[in-house]
């Protein structure tokens, strides 16, 4: 699996890229590049940056310095129209769902494409219903945000990442809070996904198990170096890596204080 | 084959029909949300020349087929299913049937579009139903509210100080200036405008006794109020709104610590200490106000002042103040109980202000007219 990736093409490339909230330094120079067609996914404990690496990938904001470059175009620098065609090429959605309040879950999804298609109505509600079929929420449609569970709104945040079909797909935790079975059945829609519609996904995930079953590569960010410690197949790492903090989080185990 | 076809995109719809009534479509190109459209229309057309006896979709040339181009073929099995005719999709690619897999064949029913019809019978009945459940929410909450106030106050180490300082900060001090600002420009065109008329029984100096009894009764603790209750009546639900929200409300619970002591008691504190204290400088200014129209008019400073002290009684002035803490316990209540009642979502904490305010105006100008009656009958 890991023999032919020089020769796949790349679609994110991120080269030398510092994040900051004020001088608050988050992610210190880091380099990656995405494949296309590939699961990515984003690992690292809590409050290391994830978010924050997924958010300037989608060019939410600017980085501190380095760039960000999606299907050639350097994300970091193009405006207006430009950008837009590149936003019409992905689908995010966030760790807290980000619906809106006042539209029912199937207006949440039409919403992108009454923006950007020329979709008759009609077949709107259908691909809206459809998508809304696949993340397991058939009969939901007409329910508001505020009438939905927290595992819900994840879902339908999902479908409406997936509104236009997009090439790549941003998705923050997006199984945090759903129940095993319903995990289970998000990951195959995302490997289904990326096998045969060769959409590219960028999953930041705590999920142990997801992360086995899809990633085909990860990423681990660390909070105290504020760099990548870990690249490559998650198997391969969990027994492999050289690190132990790596070799532990893989294996799910507390932090072991030495007293040496 | 037709013009709404998407020139530059690589898509096409043709057909053939068999003597026996069946009809074969042949779909060729990319299927997504750029071809969608016209596929649809296409095949729409063609299916409203004739009924066929069967429609198979040919799809040997379908170069790429997402989710939306999924759609043709849910939308033409639900077509198919209406008008009872038979249906099949044959030699598509097996990843695109993996991602028709996902759907199940009836997906298409209707999403029952919920519009349950209200008689109107049925509405008025709710209508007061609500309005009952209103009412009794209101006066669980006087009463809770009360009760906690007064143990606060038996027990005043146990009320958050710092808060009612931090409150009393926003509510008194911060809207020091626009208080002022609103009630000299009340007292100034109050005078002015009754100068007019009193002038020409030539009685202007007249004009004092007029500003001074209706500020202190009436325009000096109303429009105080009416300022507050804008500024933070709206700030106090929009505060413990976004907490209910954000389930912090119920996190206080959950820890033990009774809403209504922690959020609401400093507030109504508060409120008690600095709107009495705003309407005292309110009144000031209004009568600052009338003081320059006097002095362009052409009276001395002293005569005006004078005028004032003869015409004002200490009852005037302490009624409109005992009036204002009325005011002060009904903008802090209706704020805190229409934060506390905010339902789920961003748009609630909207709605919860907006209620305060029309509510808290509401009230203030109806417990205005009762004191007015009062007063009246008690002589005051
Ligand atoms: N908008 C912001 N302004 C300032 N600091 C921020 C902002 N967003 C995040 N941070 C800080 O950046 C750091 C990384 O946050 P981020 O949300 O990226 O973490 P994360 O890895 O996604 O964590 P989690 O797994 O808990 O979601 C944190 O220390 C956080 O305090
Ligand atoms: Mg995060």
């Amino acid at each position: 699996m890991e023999d032919k990736m020089e020769d796949r093409e790349v679609i994110i490339s991120v080269k030398n890229f510092t994040a900051a909230y004020g001088a608050n330094v988050i992610i210190d120079n880091i380099s990656f590049d995405v494949y296309k067609g590939e699961i990515f996914v984003i690992l690292g404990g809590s409050g290391c940056g994830k978010s924050t690496v997924l958010k300037h990938m989608i060019g939410l904001y600017p980085p501190a310095s380095g760039q960000i470059i999606i299907e050639g175009e350097d994300i970091t620098a193009v405006e207006d129209e430009k950008k837009i065609g590149i936003l019409k090429k992905i689908g995010v959605s966030y760790q807290s769902g980000a619906l809106f309040g006042s539209m029912t879950a199937l207006e949440n999804i039409m919403l992108p494409m009454e923006e950007f298609t020329n979709i008759t109505t009609d077949m709107r509600k259908l691909i809206a219903k459809m998508k809304l079929e696949i993340v397991g929420l058939k009969g939901s449609e007409n329910k508001l945000p505020s009438e939905l569970s927290g595992g819900m709104i994840k879902r339908v945040a999902l479908a409406r990442a997936m509104a236009l079909d997009p090439e790549i797909l941003f998705l923050d935790e997006p199984s945090a809070g759903l129940d095993p079975i319903t995990s289970a059945e998000l990951d195959q829609l995302i490997i289904n996904l990326a096998k045969n519609l060769h959409i590219t996904f960028v999953i930041v995930t705590h999920e142990l198990a997801s992360i086995y079953t899809i990633a085909d590569r990860v990423i681990m960010l660390d909070k105290k170096v504020k760099k990548i410690v870990a690249t490559g197949n998650p198997q391969y790492l969990r027994d492999n890596s050289k690190d132990p903090w790596v070799r532990q989080f893989f294996n799910r185990e507390a932090e072991v204080q030495t007293a040496n | 084959m037709s013009a709404n076809k998407p020139v530059s995109v690589n898509a096409e719809l043709s057909y053939q029909k068999a003597p026996d009534g069946s009809i074969v479509v042949f779909l060729k190109g990319i299927l997504n949300s750029d071809t969608i459209t016209y596929f649809y229309k296409e095949l729409t057309n063609l299916l409203k020349i004739e009924i066929p006896r069967k429609l198979t979709f040919n799809c040997k040339d379908i170069t790429y087929c997402d989710t939306i181009g999924v759609s043709l073929f849910i939308k033409a099995a639900e077509l198919a299913r209406q008008n009872n005719y038979g249906y099949e999709i044959t030699n598509l690619d097996k990843k695109y049937t993996q991602l028709l897999n996902l759907f199940h064949p009836d997906t298409q029913e209707a999403v029952g579009e919920v519009t349950i019809k209200e008689t109107f019978i049925e509405r008025p009945g709710e209508d007061s139903l609500i309005l009952l459940a209103d009412i009794k929410e209101n006066i669980t909450f006087i009463g809770q509210a009360t009760i906690a106030l007064l143990l606060s106050l038996l027990n005043p180490r146990k009320v958050r100080w710092k808060d009612v300082l931090v409150t009393s900060e926003k509510v008194g001090v911060n809207a020091f200036g626009i208080i002022a600002l609103v009630n000299f420009l009340v007292g100034l065109v109050i005078s002015f405008q009754s100068a007019i008329p009193l002038e020409k029984y030539g009685g202007t100096i007249f004009v004092a006794d007029l500003l001074v009894l209706s500020t202190f009764r009436e325009l000096g603790p109303l429009m105080t109020a009416i300022v507050v209750n804008g500024r933070s009546g709206s700030a106090f639900a929009a505060e413990i709104g976004t907490m209910k929200v954000n389930e912090e409300v119920d996190a206080l619970t959950t820890m033990g610590l009774d809403p209504i002591k922690f959020l609401v008691v400093p507030k109504i504190i508060a409120s008690l200490i600095m709107i009495p204290i705003l309407t005292v400088f309110g009144n000031l200014f209004a009568l600052i106000g009338g003081l320059v129209v006097m002095i362009t008019l052409g009276f001395p400073p002293v005569a005006y002042l004078n005028e004032i002290v003869s015409a004002a009684s200490y009852v005037d002035f302490l009624g409109g103040l005992f009036k204002s803490v009325f005011f002060a316990v009904i903008i802090a209540g209706v704020g805190c109980l229409e934060g506390l009642k905010t339902q789920k979502g961003p748009a609630a904490v909207g709605d919860s202000t907006t209620s305060a305010v029309v509510r808290g105006i509401i009230l203030i100008i109806l417990f205005d007219g009762i004191f007015g009656v009062l007063f009246y009958y008690l002589g005051i």
